[in-house]
Order: structure tokens, then C-alpha cells, then sequence
């Protein structure tokens, strides 16, 4: 069926914006990556997708400007031992970078790789088994044009976690990366993301997790208040797998993260976490769809939002269990707190289920904070700020509990603690 | 310590005049206790000298130490020395019961000005009044009363009273959903807080929790008034005859 004229012309504009990478094994998951974005086409507002979300300033051919932002604190994970790779507008900076050598893992960059490449049955592949039974245009994009990203290959149990770290420099930067990481079978890593990126990004992450292995993946967006971004973790699990991924989000004009999970082992286990902060002019949008297609297999996902002064947070979850999916248990959740009336949360959860023994549950609230417990607090003379503050940790605990390691739980929770309190101040 | 004088209060949403002129004067060192039947104003009491949303004051006045409590935000209420041990005790989950109460003792230090408590020294003080409550580490760690048990959610009242060393207490119906023996625990971690410099209000129904707890004074409370004071055989007769006969009397 042939686009819309409006859709195909601003499609065309912005995909002669940019220039496609030439030469190497990619090339081929390139044009058949940016066939899929003629075919489907950028979004846009009346995309059902993306009812709730404008997709106009993550598709525009040149991106809106955002400032830079100097938080003027520690970034996160900072004091933590943790392999740093290091990018800068989106260009990956060996200088600023460790050594790309640490035991249990190999990783090139996807701008140097050579011809011959694993990730070559990866690049691309995870990102267009996603596209069905739902479009991710800007996935498709990311994977035509990606210039820059990282090949991680994780063969043993790395001694520790493996640190992408982003650096946003030009208020005009336009970042497109795209990393593909291939668990071994029993392999086991952590990977970190943290600091703002760009004024815009386009992020996909493929993930492939092989039988028995583990991956964990933190990820912390902000405290950037300009930036736009999109997005998409693609996932893949075989046998007795697991694969446990939280995001925190603290401010940003535009965030739209997907996560798209597929069981195609059975036993395996995924969680899907996030926990947001919006203030103001800020706008968020969690958009997850876990196939299940494999038997016994667990998947979770557990997202909080607090909002205040006119703050938007969206959810779409989504659960499909396929005919022969039995034994699966899923579940999801997800919550807003609305510091104000001006606020608000659209949230559609879905489960569509084929087999017929399965447990899913999926729930969604949005509420104030608890007035007894706000009464409970001062009355044991915490200010009414700090017992604010106590609540809406408490809060988002929930999704913050399903990061495994309890240090990274700590820092996480102590960043929070730190925004919070400072905004009061 | 606490001087309440012809107190008037009325709900702020509907217009009921809950207290209808309650005076009351706690001194230093003594308990007194309010027993009244249900309805008579004993909570709303409670609830209005610690700053519950809800309420309103069309007449009266009511101080701490000879300050103005009415005028005073909950939190400032609690750090000039007024603790509230709740008749239902609040849960709040994801917030554990050891952050909550440094939090709590470390700003009550902050607003009077004072040095905050360590982490070391703070565990330490905690572990010693927990025991003496027979509250538990695990107890300690879990969020602020979620899962306790009605006792339990009394004595972490008592534990929290402990820590926070106020000058006035007041007890709404620390008694109610008590067995004997968690009562008598209760009242003897009351007991162990008594002091020359430390007032006490304890509100209750029934006189049992008043064989722990010995008043020094026995107000009775009905209808938005206090009605008659007497000595603890005050006490005595409410528990023989009822409240019926003192209304009467008074009526």
C-alpha cells in the first residue's frame, strides 16, 4: 500500500539529511534496513503508535537545538570500577575511553569493524524481527545510519561492568548509535549507559541472549532538560536465559524508549523496569512488547512515573503469548504519581493470549501522593519537603528493586535522593 | 507543658462542632488520662494538637511550654517537643522503619538547632530501645509498619516515642487491639519514658490500660467537654458503673 504523500515526503527529507555509511559487512543490513523505512515510513501523529506521543521532532530532517546542560554533579557510577567507553555527540572517543581489552568480552567498534564480523548475524536482524506485528520506523533508520555504536561480544563472565558513557558538547548534535551485544551461552555481564547523549538521539541496542546466559542493563537518561530521544532495545532470549533491563529518566523535552522482548528459548526470564521523573516541559513515553513464544517463561514489567507542573508520562505495554507459549507468567505494571493537577499519565496496557495455561496479570493507577503517610511523617517532625521526597523514593522503589545488584540500587536511589533535595533547595 | 483553654473545634467540611470548650492543663512529670465514651471528642483532640488536615479552631487556644501550637506546621509541632502515638498506626511501604526514624530524629535535632546523630550512634540507641520493646532487626529493616501485626504497630509507636524523646506524649487509645501481654509491654516502654520533665495524655476507653499506665489525673470527656476530674478511682468507677451515671450527674 503506498504511503501518504505527507508521510512519504517528510520520510524522503529526512533520510536525504543524512548519509548512509559505506562499505563492509553491514552494508547489506543497511539497504535493506532503509528499504524497511521507505516501506513503512517515519511516523507521525496519526500513527496509532504514537497516539500519545508526537513523533514530529525525533523524525524532523534537522534536529531542534537543545542546550547542554552541566549538572554540576559526580556522574553517575562514577566512583564505581567499571570498564569506560566513552562517546561524544554520539562519536565514540577512544581517548576518553579504557581499553577496549577486558577478559570475558570482546568489543569493536561498529565504525572499525572489520569485514568479516559476528555481529553481521545480529546487526539488523533483531531490529526487523521487531518490526512485526508493530512498525519501529525510527529503529529501521537507526540501523541504516548508524555511524558509530559498539559490537560487544560477552564469551565469560567480564570481572566488571561494561560503562557506556555519553557526553552531550554541540547544542546541535544529532547522534545516531547503534550497539549490538551477543551473550555466549552461560556468559553473564552488566552493562551501564548514563549521561546525556546529544540535543537529539537515536539509540537501538540489539541484544542476544544465549542459552543459560544473563545479561543486566542500567541504564540512567538525564538530568539534560532540552534533549529529545528515541530509543529501542530489541532482545532475544534463548534457553534458561535472562535478560533484566531498568531505565531511569529524569527530565528530557522528548523520550521515547521501546523495548521489545522475544522468548524463543523456554525457562528464560525478562524484566523490563523503569522508574521516571518528569518535571515541567518534559514528556515520556515507555513503549514495551514481549513476545512470548517459547514455554515457562517469566517476564515482568514494572514502571513508575512521578509528574508534576505539567508533565506527561505515557505507557504502552504490551504482553502477546502465542499458541504455544503454555506455563507463561507474565506480568505488568504500571504507576503514576502526580505531584500536581496539571499533570498527567496515558497508560494502555494489553495483553492478547492464545495459549490457554497461562498466568498474566497487568494493572495501572495514577494517584497523589499519600496524604496519611504525609500526615504520619511530619508528625514525627520530617518537613513536609524531605517527607515528600521519602514518599515518592518509596515510590518508584518498586521498579528500582528490580536492578539485581543492591549497590547499583544504592547509587540509583541516592541520585534520586540528591535531585530531589536540591530541587527544593 | 501542654495548656489547652476553652478549646472550640469544628469539621472544616461539614459544619459540626466536634470540642465545645475543652480546657486542660498538663504539667511536667504527670500523666493524665481522658476516658469518654464514643463520639465524646477524644481523638479530634489528638488529632488537632498534632495539626491534622480537617479540622477547624473557632475558638480557644492551645500551647506547648508556652508556645502557640495551633499556629505551628505538623513537623515544627513535633520538633518543639508534641509526639502523637497513633490509634491506627500509618503504613508506608517502600520507606523502611530504620530511614524513616533517622530521618525523623535527625530533623527534630535540625529544627532546635542541635548535632545530628550519627549512623553509629543512632544504631546503636536503636538496638538498645528495640530490645527493650522486643522488636527485632528484621522489624527494623521492613517498611515503616507494613506487614506488623496490631501489636507490633504499638510497640514501633512506643519505639519511635523512644527515640524522639518529646516533652508531651499524647497516647490515642494506644490500648485498642492489644492483648494482655503486648498492653503490658506497651505501658512498661510508657512506663520506662516517664520522667519529671515529660507530660502524658493518654486517651482511652476502657480503665485496663489505666492499671499500667498510672494516672496521676482521670478527666472524662463527653460530648465536646470535659465533664469531670478526678484522681485514678475516677478510673475506678468508669469501669464499674459505666459512663452513664457520670452523665447524669453532670446533666
Amino acid at each position: 500500500m503506498a504511503l501518504p504523500q505527507a508521510k512519504q515526503d517528510a520520510t524522503e527529507a529526512r533520510i536525504t539529511a543524512l548519509s548512509l555509511p559505506e562499505g563492509g559487512w553491514a552494508d547489506p543490513a543497511r539497504r535493506d534496513a532503509l528499504a524497511r523505512v521507505r516501506a513503512m515510513g517515519l511516523p507521525n501523529a496519526r500513527d496509532e503508535y504514537w497516539k500519545f506521543t508526537r513523533p514530529d521532532t525525533l523524525v524532523a530532517a534537522e534536529a531542534p537545538a537543545a542546550a547542554t546542560m552541566d549538572s554540576g554533579e559526580a556522574p553517575l557510577f562514577d566512583s564505581r570500577d567499571r570498564l569506560k567507553l566513552v562517546f561524544v555527540d554520539g562519536v565514540f572517543s577512544p581517548e576518553e575511553s579504557d581499553d577496549l581489552s577486558l577478559e570475558g568480552v570482546t568489543i569493536d567498534r561498529l565504525a572499525e569493524a572489520k569485514d568479516i564480523h559476528w555481529a553481521k548475524d545480529l546487526y539488523g536482524v533483531l531490529e526487523a524481527r521487531g518490526q512485526s506485528p508493530v512498525a519501529r520506523p525510527l529503529a529501521a533508520l537507526n540501523t541504516a545510519f548508524a555511524s558509530d555504536g559498539l559490537l560487544i561480544h560477552v564469551t565469560g563472565k567480564p570481572s566488571k561492568p561494561i560503562s557506556l558513557i555519553y557526553r552531550h558538547v554541540s547544542d546541535r548534535s544529532d547522534a545516531i548509535l547503534h550497539h549490538v551485544v551477543k551473550v555466549d551461552p552461560g556468559a553473564e555481564a552488566t552493562i551501564l549507559e548514563n549521561g546525556p547523549a546529544a540535543a537529539r538521539f537515536n539509540k537501538c541496542m540489539e541484544v542476544d541472549v544465549a542459552e543459560g546466559a544473563c545479561l543486566h542493563h542500567i541504564r540512567a537518561q538525564g538530568r539534560d532538560h532540552e534533549r529529545r530521544a528515541a530509543t529501542h532495545i530489541f532482545a532475544r532470549l534463548e534457553k534458561e536465559s535472562v535478560f533484566k533491563s531498568f531505565t531511569l529518566t529524569v527530565n528530557g523535552a522528548m523520550t521515547r524508549n521501546e523495548v521489545v522482548v522475544e522468548f524463543t528459548g523456554d525457562d528464560a526470564v525478562a524484566h523490563v523496569a523503569g522508574a521516571c521523573m518528569g518535571d515541567g516541559d518534559f514528556h515520556h513515553d515507555d513503549t514495551v512488547f514481549v513476545t512470548h513464544d517459547a514455554v515457562n517463561c517469566e517476564s515482568r514489567q514494572v514502571f513508575k512515573k512521578v509528574l508534576r507542573n505539567g508533565a506527561t508520562g505515557v505507557f504502552q505495554g504490551k504482553i502477546l503469548v502465542k499458541p504455544d507459549a503454555q506455563k507463561t507468567d507474565g506480568y505488568q505494571i504500571s504507576q503514576s504519581l502526580l505531584l500536581d493537577g496539571d499533570s498527567q499519565f496515558l497508560a494502555k496496557p494489553e495483553l492478547e493470549i492464545y495459549a490457554d495455561d497461562v498466568a498474566c496479570s497487568h494493572g495501572s493507577t495514577s494517584g497523589a501522593i499519600d496524604e496519611d503517610g504525609l500526615f504520619y511523617l511530619r508528625a514525627r517532625g520530617v518537613p513536609r519537603g524531605t517527607a515528600e521526597d521519602l514518599l515518592t523514593i518509596a515510590f518508584i522503589a518498586e521498579a528500582v528493586q528490580e536492578v539485581e545488584d543492591e549497590s547499583l540500587q544504592e547509587d540509583l536511589v541516592e541520585r534520586v535522593a540528591g535531585w530531589l533535595a536540591r530541587r527544593r533547595d | 507543658m501542654l495548656e489547652i483553654k476553652n478549646l472550640h473545634v469544628k469539621l472544616e467540611e461539614e459544619d459540626k462542632q466536634i470540642l465545645k470548650g475543652v480546657d486542660l492543663t498538663v504539667e511536667a512529670g504527670k500523666v493524665h488520662a481522658i476516658m469518654g465514651p464514643n463520639g465524646s471528642g477524644k481523638s479530634t483532640l489528638s488529632y488537632v494538637l498534632s495539626g491534622r488536615d480537617g479540622y477547624e479552631v473557632t475558638d480557644g487556644s492551645a500551647t506547648l511550654l508556652g508556645e502557640d501550637l495551633l499556629d505551628m506546621e505538623v513537623e515544627d509541632r513535633a520538633a518543639a517537643g508534641l509526639f502523637l502515638a497513633f490509634q491506627y498506626p500509618v503504613e508506608i511501604p517502600g520507606v523502611g522503619n530504620m530511614t524513616f526514624l533517622r530521618t525523623a530524629v535527625n530533623a527534630q535535632r535540625k529544627a532546635r538547632g542541635e548535632e545530628e546523630m550519627s549512623s553509629a550512634e543512632f544504631l546503636k540507641v536503636i538496638r538498645a530501645r528495640a530490645k527493650d520493646l522486643k522488636i527485632d532487626a528484621e522489624m527494623l529493616k521492613r517498611p515503616v509498619n507494613v506487614g506488623f501485626s496490631g501489636g507490633e504497630k504499638k510497640r514501633n509507636e512506643i519505639l519511635q516515642m523512644a527515640m524522639l524523646e518529646p516533652k508531651m506524649c499524647i497516647l490515642d487509645e494506644t490500648d485498642s487491639g492489644l492483648d494482655v501481654d503486648a498492653m503490658k509491654l506497651v505501658a512498661d516502654g510508657v512506663n520506662a519514658l516517664r520522667d519529671e520533665g515529660r507530660g502524658f495524655l493518654v486517651i482511652t476507653h476502657y480503665q485496663r490500660l489505666l492499671d499500667h499506665i498510672k494516672p496521676d489525673v482521670v478527666h472524662i470527656m463527653a460530648n465536646g467537654r470535659i465533664i469531670k476530674t478526678g484522681g485514678p478511682e475516677l478510673a475506678l468507677e468508669v469501669e464499674q458503673n459505666g459512663y452513664a451515671d457520670i452523665l447524669e450527674e453532670v446533666a
